[in-house]
Parts: C-alpha cells; structure tokens; sequence
C-alpha cells in the first residue's frame, strides 16, 4: 500500500527499453530527408565560416604582437609571438588565477546543480506529493527571472558575510538551477519506469538506497549532459561573477577579461586577445570532443517545454 | 491513496519529536508499530519533500528574497552599506522623469529588435538547410554551435577589434567592396549594429539546432501529402514546416526577447573604458549598464532596485503577451 501511493505517474506500457541508451538523439529518418543541393552546401560552408572566423582570428591576433594587431589592415595569418603573449597573459594579466579560479567554480557549480536537479527532477516526475504541481508551476516561472533582480540584495549580503571578492559568493547563489530540475524531469518521465522504483521498495529499499542504485543509473546520460551545459554556462557566467569579484583578488576568467577590456592593465591588444584565447580553448575542446552531447542535450531541453 | 499523501503535511498541531510521529488519519489501528516501519513510512512521506527542498531553500535565500527585497530597496534612498531612509515612489518618478532612463530603455528595445529579428530568422533558415540530407552533418552542427561556447566577455573583446574603425577587418572588408570606413563605436546605429551582431553570433547557431530538433520530429507524410499537391520546397517549407514547429518558434522568441531585456556585457565591454555609460553619449546603454552604474558608480541602490523593477515588469509584460499568443495559437489550431 505505502509503496503504491508514492507512485505517481505510471508511464505508459514500458514497451521500448528504457535505461542505458541515450535518449537525447535526432530521429534519423523523421522529418524531410531530401538530399541537399550544391546552394545548400555553399550556404552551409558560409555559415561555418563565420561562425568560426573570429574564433580563427582571435588565434591570429594572439600570435602577432601588438602593432601588427593595431595596424590596418588587421593580419590574417599566424605571427610567432604567440609564446611570448601567454607567457605575458598569464603572470601580468591573472588569466593562470582566473582559469583555476573558473575550474574551480564551473565544476562546484555543476556538479550540485546537477545532484540537485536530478533529486528534485527524480521527485517532480515519479513522487506524489501535496503541492507537486503548484511547486512545479513555481520552478518553471523561476527560469525566466533574471540575475539583475536580485543582485543588488546579494551583494549586501556578501559584503555583510566578508564574502566580497571570494569564490563562495559565486558559487552558492548558482547551486540550484530551475532549467536543471525541468530537465531531468522531462527525462525521468520517460526514462525511469516507475516499476522499478516500486520493486526496490517491495525489497525494502529506502529512499537513499532507490536514489542511488535506481534513480542515478538511469539518470546518468542526462546528468552528463546537464553537467556540461552547466559547466558552460557557468564558465562564461558574467553578469554576478563581474560585480562579485575583483580583477586583483579573485577573478573568473570572465572577470579577468572585463578587466582587460576595460584597460586595467596597459591596453596591450595581443595580451588581451590571448587573455579571450585562453578563456575560450578549454570549452573549445570540450565541445570538439563531445560537442553531439552538447547539441544532443540542448535540443532535448528545449523542444519539450 | 490522497488520504495518504495528503497526511504528510498535516502535521499535528503540536510538533512532536523529530522525525515525527506517524500520522494517523485514516490509516490503520494505532497499533504498535516497530521503529523501523514507522521510519520507513515517515521515509516514503517526507522524501519527496527532501528532494525538492535544496532547489526552494536555495531558490528562496538567492533568487525570491533578494528579489522582493530589491522591490523594498526601490522605494528608499540608500547607498552602498548605507541606512536606507523611505521615499515611496520618489525612485520610480525620477526614472520617469530621467532622459537616460528613456534612452536606456530606447536602446534596450532597439537593440533587442535588431539582434533578435535576424538572428531567428537565419536561425530557421539554417535549421532548414540542415535538416537535408548532409554529408559532414556533425562538423556542420558542431561548427554553428561554436560560437556558444565562446563567452561573451572573448567574442566582445574579439568582435571589438574586427568593428575597430581604423584598423579593423569589417572596414577593411568593405573598403575592399567599395565603401567608406563606417564609424562602428560612436555614431548610434552603427554601434547598436555591431554590439547586435555579437549577439546574433552567438546565439544563431544554438536556436538552429533546437529549430532542427522541432523540424526534425515533423512527420514526413505531411511533406509527402504536400509533395503531391504540388507543393515547391519553398511552399513546403512556409506551409508545411513552419506551423508544425510554430510552439519552438514561440519559445525561442520568448527566450531570446528575454535575454535581450538583460544585455548588459556586450554593450558594456564593447564600450572599452567608457562602456558603462554605454558609449561616449550613452549610445548603446542598456537597462542593465544604467542599473549598474546608478548602483555601482553612483552608488543610489534604491534608484538602481527601482530599474529593476522596471525590467521585472517588462518581463511580466512579455510573458502576458507569450500567454495571449499561446491561446491564439491553440485556437487557430483547433478552429
């Protein structure tokens, strides 16, 4: 009997496998599949050209030194100062600092969001309980409000706690995110049989044991991809991080660039340019490395909001 | 079954020890029950409670509070770790008097429309293009994807120097074809074009692929059924196409008018030095710079909460509207 009332949604005749593959996939063959004509290809190589061309010429202009940057017409090709314009980023401009500082903050950062979310979406999706569907309401109209709302009193309380400038004041108000709780949501429904949960009840399991032995390993390829997501939104995060920390004491990279961008360190445009590099390349490579997870996952939050 | 889970939250009125005792509304005789049923029982009640509540602790100590505390803080004139003292509407009447504050708004809507508009609609051109049958279709997708990945902070800086009127490429490339060096930092229009066009190349690609994703689930008998009508890829894809994916065209609108009501790092790391004020003459200021330089360079938090607040009642604006279109919308498909 307490086994049955928790369960909320019975999802329908479990007729496709559900646990293990990963669901976040485009459907080959739904939708138009025509072969694409020799135009269609032409626009397509334009559109990757300049969606990657500044990205090629930010590595450009972090090989050339200064004067080359600043002198019309801009280079187009690699010059051999790169070396020595990491080496100037990295110890004058704080960007060694910054970067540790952001791995730091981006992996806390999504390693809760994503516990957080997947317990919550765990909830949301299979647990019956009073106030389910108002709470629900409440975190859906939570994605859209934005930080500019509520800076102002967080950063009294930093001040007030002595947290001004410290990585803590960026981190705690970014433990929870209300698109992560949708998400693993929407993936739950569909992925987690209820019977599963029920079974492991029936054994005796207590909420703990369903969360870690059940719930995690069904939740695993959805975690990933919510932890990227969040890792990268949460390393180009500028907004808070920018009034939150000082370029001297604590930067992100994000806040590091400000400062460069701003001419706190003499505007040397090669550094600054190297400073945009660094900060860039490591979600650069994540992304050529797992980059369909990334466009798998982006696409499975959104079309089913 | 309702009895049941409703009883988690009616708790006694007078709390009982911690983990609270079992409450007993129409379940079973109060027999005696061993500890460990009993804290299974209170388990199955209260977890799902324990799973939400790290989200709305979180959400209220940072999200509500600060929220309508910001809300208090408008109606007050107070300064960075000052006494706040009570001024009613002062806040609101001064933004309404305040030509910076209508220029701020000015350029937020301008700016939000010229990034928002183009940016959608190549976004769904460039769904449509790779929704055909690709060769390199992943090198494609990853490749409209990279610019997400780019930071606002690093694609401002780079898409700085490439608008430089003197030295930079965009000139460069138009003297090529023929036309004057345009002036990309201190006349109006030009600026608001290059600040807009970091935006929309950051984001297109990103609303592509959940346009793809949308187009993708359309199924094909409709394209077929057209197919046979007669219908040119062109018709198909305004006839066909367009209305099947017409929710995510909704969302995508909604979270991009969102976004564009918050621009704040664009404009501001565009503007170098003096990007605060958003350009020598306030030519691209935001809401979002004007709140931050009344609070963080003027220091009047109270008129900063004040403008955002403002941008709070934008955001209930735009959702009204998502809601209207959203009814519109269900009823052309119903009727």
């Amino acid at each position: 009997m307490a086994a049955v009332t928790e369960t909320a949604e019975r999802t329908a005749p479990a007729s496709e496998p559900p646990q293990g593959r990963f669901r976040f996939r485009f459907r080959q063959g739904a939708g138009r599949q025509q072969h694409a004509g020799p135009l269609t290809y032409v626009f397509l190589v334009l559109a990757a050209l300049v969606s990657l061309f500044p990205l090629y010429w930010n590595l450009v202009a972090a090989s050339n030194d200064t004067a080359r940057v600043v002198s019309a017409p801009a280079p187009l090709w690699f010059g051999d100062e790169l070396m020595s314009n990491l080496t100037r980023a990295w110890n004058d401009a704080d960007m060694g600092i910054a970067l540790v500082n952001t791995t730091v903050v981006a992996g806390l950062v999504s390693l809760s969001t994503v516990l957080f979310a997947t317990l919550a979406g765990f909830a949301f999706a299979k647990l019956r309980f009073t106030g389910r569907g108002v709470l629900l309401a409440l975190v859906v109209a939570t994605m859209t409000i934005p930080p500019q709302l509520s800076v102002i009193p967080l950063y009294q309380i930093i001040t007030e706690l002595g947290w001004f400038d410290q990585l803590q004041s960026v981190i705690l108000p970014s433990m929870v995110a209300a698109f992560g709780v949708f998400f693993m949501r929407q993936f739950l429904i569909e992925a987690l049989p209820i019977e599963l949960v029920e079974a492991a009840r029936v054994d005796g399991a207590n909420s703990l044991r369903v969360i870690w032995h059940v719930v995690f390993p069904v939740a695993r390829p959805a975690m990933a991809v919510l932890g990227m997501l969040v890792f990268v939104q949460s390393w180009n995060d500028f907004f808070w991080p920018f009034i939150a920390l000082t370029t001297q004491g604590s930067p992100t990279l994000q806040v590091a660039l400000a400062g460069l961008g701003a001419g706190n360190h003499t505007i040397d445009q090669s550094v600054v340019l190297t400073g945009a590099l660094i900060s860039t390349v490591p979600l650069l490579l994540v992304f050529a490395f797992l980059g369909k997870h990334v466009v798998g996952g982006i696409t499975a939050g959104a079309v089913k909001s | 079954m309702a009895t049941s889970a409703r009883a988690a939250n009616d708790s006694p009125p007078i709390p009982p020890a911690p983990a609270g005792r079992p409450v007993r509304s129409s379940a079973g005789p109060p027999e005696k029950q061993s500890w460990r049923s009993r804290l299974y029982r209170w388990d199955l009640k209260a977890t799902p409670y324990a799973f939400v509540a790290p989200f709305f602790l979180c959400f209220a100590a940072f999200g509500l509070f600060p929220l309508l505390y910001t809300g208090w803080l408008s109606l007050h004139q107070i300064s960075l770790g000052g006494e706040g003292e009570w001024r009613g509407l002062d806040n609101y009447i001064r933004l309404w008097d305040s030509q910076f504050f209508w220029n701020a708004l000015r350029n937020t809507f301008t700016l939000g429309v010229i990034s928002t508009v183009p940016q959608l609609l190549m976004a769904l051109g460039l769904a449509h293009l790779l929704n055909y049958k690709l060769r390199g279709r992943a090198f494609f997708r990853v490749a409209v994807l990279a610019p997400y990945a780019t930071s606002i902070a690093a694609a401002t800086l780079v898409f700085t120097q490439l608008f430089n009127a003197d030295y930079g490429l965009i000139n460069s490339a138009l003297g090529w074809v023929g036309f004057d060096p345009v002036d990309w930092q201190s006349s109006k229009w030009p600026a608001q074009i290059a600040i807009s066009t970091i935006v929309i190349w950051r984001w297109t690609g990103y609303n592509a692929l959940i346009y793809l994703a949308a187009m993708q689930a359309v199924p094909g008998e409709l394209y077929e059924a057209a197919a046979i009508d007669g219908a040119s890829r062109w018709r198909q894809f305004i006839s066909v196409t367009i209305p099947s994916i017409r929710p995510t065209i909704l969302f995508t609108i909604v979270v991009s008018t969102i976004g564009s009501t918050q621009l704040f790092g664009e404009p501001m790391l565009y503007g170098g030095s003096i990007g605060i004020s958003g350009g020598s003459g306030g030519q691209y200021q935001t809401l979002s710079l004007l709140m931050y330089e009344k609070g963080w360079v003027t220091g009047a938090l109270g008129q900063a909460s004040a403008i955002a607040w403002v941008m709070l009642a934008l955001l209930l604006l735009i959702g009204l509207v998502q809601v209207l279109f959203k009814r519109l919308n269900r009823r052309k498909l119903e009727g």
